[in-house]
């Protein structure tokens, strides 16, 4: 009886992972597809197909594995400190109605305000490294999770609190058994949603300043006029972009099973 | 243990919640307070849960003022202040955990609770996926598995249809015969008052007072729920309700 509930549980699991390998194989084939079309009619050397760009793309990957190494770094950095300082403010943000009375006009001017226009004054102020990028992208997530945060600490519903409250529960377990759980997919939500924006942001401020990042490598390739290359770095970026976006999707997933 | 309002008011602003509240509910006694929308009810059952403190006045435990939520006593609210994101038995052992009681304590007791609510089948599920009435007794579950003495219900069974009601009025009423806990039960129906109150105390609004105290000796025998006695006790109720709200 139980053994056959495990098999079945792992054939599920088989299907499942079929079922996701075949929906990649799907969206893989699509944009492929979408890209060769494209560039049969424009004809520039500007796109080139895909059979031109894969293999170079194999050519180039050994060289761009650092940059690319440099990206990942850099985003999921940013991604972190954002989340630490941008989600535990949302969330007592949301919490306590008296501080928000005072920030929530601060965070009305600063959140629309793109963040990318601070990118000159961050290089003046940290320099031509990775720090400015870092910088830039995390305070991109910041803003983004905090207000997600404080919107969701808001929307707790105040019988649950009580109900804690009533076990006797401290402002402590509250947060611990009402507050972090019941906000953590909306954060996890907001991270996959906003971890597009920050490769955007990554990628412009990579190719603005600096010798390092897959950023700069598209863009060095584009001033060398080496299209292929450029579309290996533009292909990298993408695979960047799957990672991030499906592990946060991952963890969602479970959470809210 | 014994719980008093003692001249209690408490005003939100110019809303004056409750004026000059006395009440005394016994060890054991279970009382039920009944009236209308407004009438400090609620208000009622959070000072006696710690979580609200009066404007004047004092409310006592045992002769002590009850000034933060205390381990004997548990609330349960009118939509049972469940957690979407633990199991059934996660809510179940909640209040144990708060009281950092070791897992494995927590987990028998709260299976225990579970088994006498007839939820223990269901102990791996999440409560959206339990009946109404089954969270009811799930939120009971948690304050058995506390064993509080002193059980607080906001309007708890509003939610559920008639049989669903009776079924769980009964099993309110085993539970408290079993235990002999204090119960002070907040409610809008007439027969759930009845079937439940040794005293039961009729309350008007603004502001929001007692008007009538009938009493019910004879809650929890046999059959009383078909007796003759129980629909005049219902009818004095009504009427009382009734002159509350026209005064």
């Amino acid at each position: 009886m139980k053994e056959r509930k495990v098999r079945e549980a792992a054939s599920k699991g088989r299907r499942a992972l079929i079922h996701d390998i075949a929906r990649y194989t799907f969206a893989i084939v699509f944009v492929l597809a979408g890209w060769e079309i494209t560039a049969l009619l424009l004809k520039t050397p500007a796109l080139p197909t895909p059979q031109a760009t894969i293999p170079v793309f194999a050519q180039y990957a050994v060289a761009m594995w650092p940059d690319f190494r440099i990206s990942l770094w850099r985003i999921v950095l940013s991604l972190t400190i954002g989340t630490v300082l941008g989600a535990p403010l949302g969330l007592a943000l949301g919490r306590s109605p008296r501080v928000d009375a005072y920030f929530a006009p601060v965070l009305y001017i600063l959140y629309p305000l793109p963040k990318i226009v601070l990118l000159p004054i961050l290089l003046v102020l940290l320099g031509l490294g990775g720090a400015p990028k870092v910088a830039l992208v995390t305070l991109t997530i910041f803003f983004q999770v905090l207000v997600v945060m404080r919107d969701a600490a808001k929307g707790i519903p105040e019988q649950t609190v009580l109900s804690v409250r009533s076990l006797g529960g401290s402002r402590l377990d509250v947060w611990r058994h009402v507050v972090i759980p019941s906000t953590l997919p909306e954060l996890l939500t907001s991270l996959r949603v906003s971890s597009s924006v920050a490769i955007a942001v990554l990628f412009f401020a990579e190719a603005i300043a600096g010798s390092t990042g897959i950023g700069y490598f598209i863009m060095q390739s584009w001033s060398m006029v080496n299209y292929p290359r450029m579309f290996a770095g533009i292909i990298a970026l993408a695979i960047l972009g799957v990672i991030i976006y499906e592990i946060f999707d991952i963890c969602e997933r479970r959470i809210s099973r | 243990m014994r719980i008093e309002f003692k001249d209690v008011s408490v005003s939100y602003d110019e809303l004056h919640a409750l004026a000059g509240f006395n009440l005394t509910v016994g060890s054991g006694e279970s009382v039920a307070i009944i009236g209308p929308s407004g009438c400090g009810k609620s208000t009622m059952l959070r000072l006696a849960a710690g979580l609200t403190a009066p404007s004047s006045g004092v409310v006592l435990a045992d002769g002590e003022p009850i000034t933060h939520p205390r381990q004997e006593v548990a609330l349960i609210l009118q939509d049972y202040g469940l957690l979407p994101w633990k199991s059934v038995l996660a809510n179940a052992e909640l209040g144990l955990r708060i009281r950092r009681m070791s897992r494995k304590l927590a987990r028998e007791r709260a299976m225990a609770a579970l088994q006498q609510v007839g939820l223990a089948p269901f102990a791996r599920m999440r409560p959206k996926e339990l009946s109404g009435g089954m969270q009811q007794r799930l939120a009971l579950a948690r304050s058995i598995a506390l064993e509080s003495q002193v059980l607080l219900m906001d309007e708890p069974l509003s939610a559920l249809d008639a049989l669903l009601r009776e079924d769980l009025q009964d099993l309110l009423l085993e539970t408290w015969l079993e235990r002999h806990h204090t119960q002070i039960l907040v409610t809008h129906s007439i027969e759930e008052a009845v079937f439940l109150g040794q005293r039961i105390f009729v309350m008007a609004p603004r502001p929001g007072r007692v008007v009538a105290q009938i009493d019910n000796p004879r809650v929890g025998e046999a059959g009383y729920r078909s007796s003759q006695e129980f629909f005049d006790r219902c009818t004095q109720v009504r009427d009382a309700l009734h002159e509350g709200g026209a005064r």
